[in-house]
C-alpha cells in the first residue's frame, strides 16, 4: 500500500503534461477534422485532392513515425527550434487524429438525409445557411460518439510523447522502473490505472453521446 | 548540422528493409492471436450471469482504453518480475502478446456486432426447423454473421500494422528500429524516418482501398434486394 | 385575360439514358389549382421538382413571372442560372414533400420560423406570431414546442404545410403528400389542403393519387403518361368523362 502511494505520487508529477497535451491536441485535431472534413466536400477538385493527400498521408502512416519525423524535420525544414517538444507532440497527435476525424465529419455530413437539403432549398436558404442551420446541427450529433472514441485514442497516443523526452506519466514511470526493476509490475499497473481513470470520464461522455446521437437526426 | 542527403536516403533503403519481415511477422502473429482471443471475449460475454458479464465488460474496457505502449512495457519489463507465473519474453513474443491482447478487445466487439446483425427471425426459423444448438450456429448463424465482419477485421489488421513500430521501444528489430540505428550511425534520422513513412504508406494505402472494395462487394452480396448475377 | 405565373415550354428531362419527360407545355395561372395524376414512373413528381429547382431540365424553358428560371442573361448571352438567380425566383415557390422533411433538431415552431428569419430577414417577433397563427390554422397550436419525432405522420405533414405557408409563396407544390401516411391519417391532411385551396389565392400544383380529392379541389387535372401530358381539362372532364383508354385503365385501378 505504501508502495502504491509513493508510486502514485511520483507518477502524478507527469499528470500535467499528459492532460495538457491531451486537451491541446484534441482541440487541434477537432479543428483539423472539421476544416479538412468540410474541404473534402468542396466543389473544387484541387481542394478536394489536396485535402485528400493530407488525410491519406497521416492515416496511412503510424503516429510514432509521424512524431519522430516531425521531431527531426521541423527544426531542419524551418531552421527553427520550436523550443518545446510539447508543441511537437501536440502537432503530431493533432494532425494524425485530425485526419481520422475529417472522415468522421465528412461521413456525418453526407449521412444527413437528402430530404433535408431539399427542404432547405424549397425554403430558399442559401448554401451557407443550409449548412449552418440545417445540415451541421444534425451532422454534429452524429459525430459525437466517434469524436469521443477518438479522444480516448488520443489519450492513449499521448503516452508516446515520453519517447521525445517529455515528462508525462509514462516518463516518470519508466524512471521509477529503471531504479527498481523488481517493482516493475506494480509500477506499470499503477500507470495503467492512471490512464484508465483519465479515460473513464471520456468513456461515460462517449456513451452519453451515443444516446444524444440517436435523437434529432433525419437519416 | 542536419541536412537532407539523397545519398543517405538511397543507402538506407536496403538496411531498413531488413526489418520488414519482423514488422510484418509481428503483425500477422499478433493478428492471429487477436482473432483467437477475440473469440474468447465473445464467449465470455455471452455467459448469462450479470456479475461475470459486468466484470468481462470492464476488463475489456480497461485493456482497450489504456495505451498499448504501456501494456508492451508491462509485458516486457514487468511480467518476468512477477513471482511464479513470470516468464521472460523476447521482444517479438512480447509484441505478439501485447498487441494481440490489446486488439482482441476490439475484435471481440466485431464478432459480437456480426452475431447481433443476424436478424432474430433467423434464430426463430432455425428453432422452428428443429435444428440442434450446434447446427443453428454452424449452419444458420455463423455463415451470415461472419462475412460482413471481414472488412472490419481487415481494417484492424491495417491499424495493428501501423501500431507495431511502437515495439521498437522494447527492442523489436522491425523497420523503425532499423531506421533508428541507421540514423544514429549516420548522425541523421530524417531520411531513414521518411523511408519508414513511405513503406507504411505503400503497404497500408492499397490494402485499405482493397478492403473498401471488398466491403462494397459484400454489401451488395448481402443486400436483400440484390440483383443476382448470372453464373457463367 | 390574366397572364400565367408559370409557363413550361417544351420541357424535357432525362436521367442518364432514360427520358422521363418528353416535352411538357403547361401554363399555371395565379390562384389556379392543378392536380397531376398518372401512373407511377410517368414523371409527375419531376415536373414540380424542376419548378422547385431540385432537378434541372435537360431541355426547354420554365418561365416564372416572366423570368426564365434555369437560364439567365449575362452580357446579352443566355447562360445557365447560378445560385443567386435561382434564389431570387425560388422565393415565390413553396413545396410540401412526400416524406415531410421536417428539421428533426428544431421544434415545430422553429421549423416554421427559421426560413422567414434567415432568408427574408424578417423580425423574429412578427414571424413568431405568424407561425403560431399558421400552426393553429393547421390544428397544431398546442404542439408548437414539440419536436417532429413526437408527432404522428399526419401531424408532421400539417407542420410541413405551415412551414411552407409562412413563407407566403405565390405557388405551392404538393408532392404526393399523403402517400407516406397511414390510411387513417390521410383525411386530416387533405382537410388542411382543402382549407388552403378554398381560402388562399395562391396557385397550387398537387401531385396526387387521391382521385376524389382531385375532383373536389382542382380546377384543372393533368393526366401524365409516359412523359407527356396525355390528357388535360377540368377535373370532371378528365376523371369522370374521359374517353382516353389509358386514362380509363389508370382510373379503373382506383375503383373497387
Amino acid at each position: 500500500m505504501q508502495d502504491i502511494l509513493s508510486i502514485s505520487q511520483e507518477l502524478s508529477r507527469g499528470l500535467f503534461v499528459t492532460i495538457s497535451i491531451l486537451i491541446a491536441s484534441s482541440l487541434f485535431a477537432y479543428l483539423m477534422g472539421f476544416i479538412s472534413g468540410l474541404l473534402r466536400l468542396s466543389k473544387h477538385t484541387v481542394i478536394r485532392k489536396f485535402t485528400g493527400l493530407y488525410i491519406e498521408l497521416f492515416r496511412g502512416t503510424s503516429l510514432i513515425v509521424q512524431l519522430f519525423w516531425l521531431y527531426y524535420a521541423i527544426p531542419m525544414l524551418f531552421g527553427i527550434n520550436l523550443g518545446s517538444n510539447w508543441i511537437i507532440g501536440v502537432i503530431a497527435i493533432g494532425l494524425n487524429y485530425g485526419a481520422y476525424l475529417s472522415e468522421v465529419v465528412r461521413g456525418s455530413v453526407e449521412a444527413v438525409d437528402d430530404g433535408q437539403t431539399e427542404a432547405a432549398i424549397a425554403l430558399n436558404l442559401s448554401s451557407f445557411q443550409k449548412m449552418r442551420y440545417i445540415i451541421l446541427p444534425q451532422a454534429v450529433r452524429m459525430m459525437l460518439p466517434e469524436f469521443g472514441n477518438y479522444t480516448i485514442q488520443m489519450l492513449k497516443g499521448t503516452a508516446l510523447v515520453s519517447l521525445i523526452s517529455l515528462n508525462d506519466i509514462l516518463y516518470y514511470g519508466n524512471i521509477l522502473r529503471s531504479s527498481n526493476l523488481s517493482q516493475a509490475p506494480l509500477i506499470y499497473l499503477v500507470i495503467l490505472i492512471f490512464y484508465f481513470v483519465l479515460a473513464l470520464p471520456l468513456i461515460f461522455l462517449t456513451r452519453k453521446a451515443e444516446d444524444i446521437s440517436k435523437k434529432g437526426v433525419a437519416n | 548540422m542536419n541536412y537532407w542527403s539523397f545519398e543517405r536516403f538511397f543507402e538506407a533503403w536496403p538496411y531498413i528493409l531488413k526489418g520488414l519481415h519482423i514488422t510484418v511477422g509481428v503483425t500477422i502473429s499478433a493478428f492471429l492471436f487477436a482473432l483467437f482471443f477475440g473469440l474468447v471475449w465473445t464467449f465470455l460475454r455471452r455467459i448469462p450471469e450479470r456479475h461475470i458479464n459486468w466484470i468481462v465488460t470492464w476488463v475489456m474496457e480497461f485493456i482497450r482504453s489504456t495505451p498499448p505502449l504501456v501494456q508492451l512495457f508491462f509485458i516486457y519489463y514487468a511480467w518476468p518480475e512477477i513471482p511464479i507465473v513470470g516468464v521472460t519474453l523476447s521482444p517479438f513474443a512480447s509484441a505478439v502478446v501485447g498487441f494481440g491482447i490489446h486488439f482482441s478487445t476490439y475484435i471481440g466487439e466485431i464478432y459480437r456486432s456480426g452475431i447481433e446483425s443476424v436478424e432474430n427471425g433467423q434464430w426463430e426459423a432455425a428453432t422452428a426447423l428443429n435444428f440442434s444448438l450446434l447446427d443453428k450456429w454452424r449452419l444458420i448463424i455463423l455463415p451470415q454473421a461472419f462475412p460482413p465482419t471481414i472488412p472490419m477485421l481487415g481494417n484492424y489488421f491495417i491499424i495493428m500494422f501501423k501500431e507495431v513500430p511502437l515495439a521498437s521501444t522494447i527492442g523489436l528489430t522491425g523497420i523503425l528500429h532499423m531506421a533508428n540505428s541507421f540514423g544514429s550511425e549516420h548522425f541523421n534520422l530524417i531520411e531513414a524516418l521518411t523511408i519508414v513513412g513511405i513503406i507504411f504508406l505503400v503497404l497500408s494505402y492499397p490494402s485499405a482501398r482493397l478492403i473498401k472494395k471488398l466491403e462494397v462487394k459484400l454489401n451488395t452480396r448481402f443486400d436483400k434486394n440484390r440483383v443476382i448475377e448470372p453464373i457463367e | 385575360m390574366t397572364k400565367p405565373i408559370v409557363e413550361y415550354k417544351d420541357v424535357h428531362k432525362s436521367f442518364g439514358d432514360v427520358e422521363v419527360l418528353k416535352g411538357i407545355d403547361l401554363d399555371i395561372f395565379p390562384a389556379e389549382k392543378i392536380a397531376v395524376i398518372g401512373p407511377s414512373g410517368s414523371g409527375k413528381t419531376t415536373i414540380i421538382r424542376m419548378l422547385m429547382t431540385l432537378e434541372e431540365p435537360t431541355d426547354g424553358d420554365i418561365i416564372v413571372d416572366g423570368k426564365n428560371l434555369w437560364k439567365m442573361d449575362k452580357h446579352g448571352k443566355m447562360v445557365e442560372a447560378d445560385e443567386k438567380h435561382l434564389r431570387e425566383i425560388r422565393g415565390d415557390i413553396g413545396m410540401v414533400f412526400q416524406h415531410f422533411n421536417l428539421f428533426p433538431h428544431m421544434t415545430i415552431l422553429e421549423n416554421c420560423m427559421t426560413a422567414p428569419i434567415h432568408v427574408k430577414g424578417e423580425k423574429k417577433k412578427e414571424v413568431k406570431k405568424r407561425s403560431i397563427d399558421m400552426l393553429e390554422r393547421v390544428g397544431l397550436g398546442d404542439k408548437i414546442n414539440n419536436y417532429p419525432s413526437q408527432l404522428s405522420g399526419g401531424q408532421k405533414q400539417r407542420v410541413a404545410m405551415a412551414r411552407a405557408l409562412v413563407m407566403r409563396p405565390k405557388i405551392m407544390l404538393f408532392d404526393e403528400v399523403t402517400s407516406a401516411l397511414d390510411p387513417e391519417l390521410v383525411g386530416e391532411v387533405l382537410e388542411v389542403i382543402r382549407d388552403i385551396a378554398k381560402n388562399d389565392d395562391m396557385a397550387m400544383v398537387l401531385v396526387t393519387h387521391e382521385m376524389d380529392f382531385a375532383l373536389d379541389v382542382a380546377d384543372k387535372v393533368l393526366f401524365l403518361d409516359d412523359g407527356v401530358i396525355a390528357e388535360q381539362g377540368s377535373a370532371s372532364d378528365v376523371i369522370e368523362h374521359s374517353e382516353n383508354p389509358r386514362v380509363q385503365e389508370f382510373l379503373s385501378r382506383f375503383r373497387s
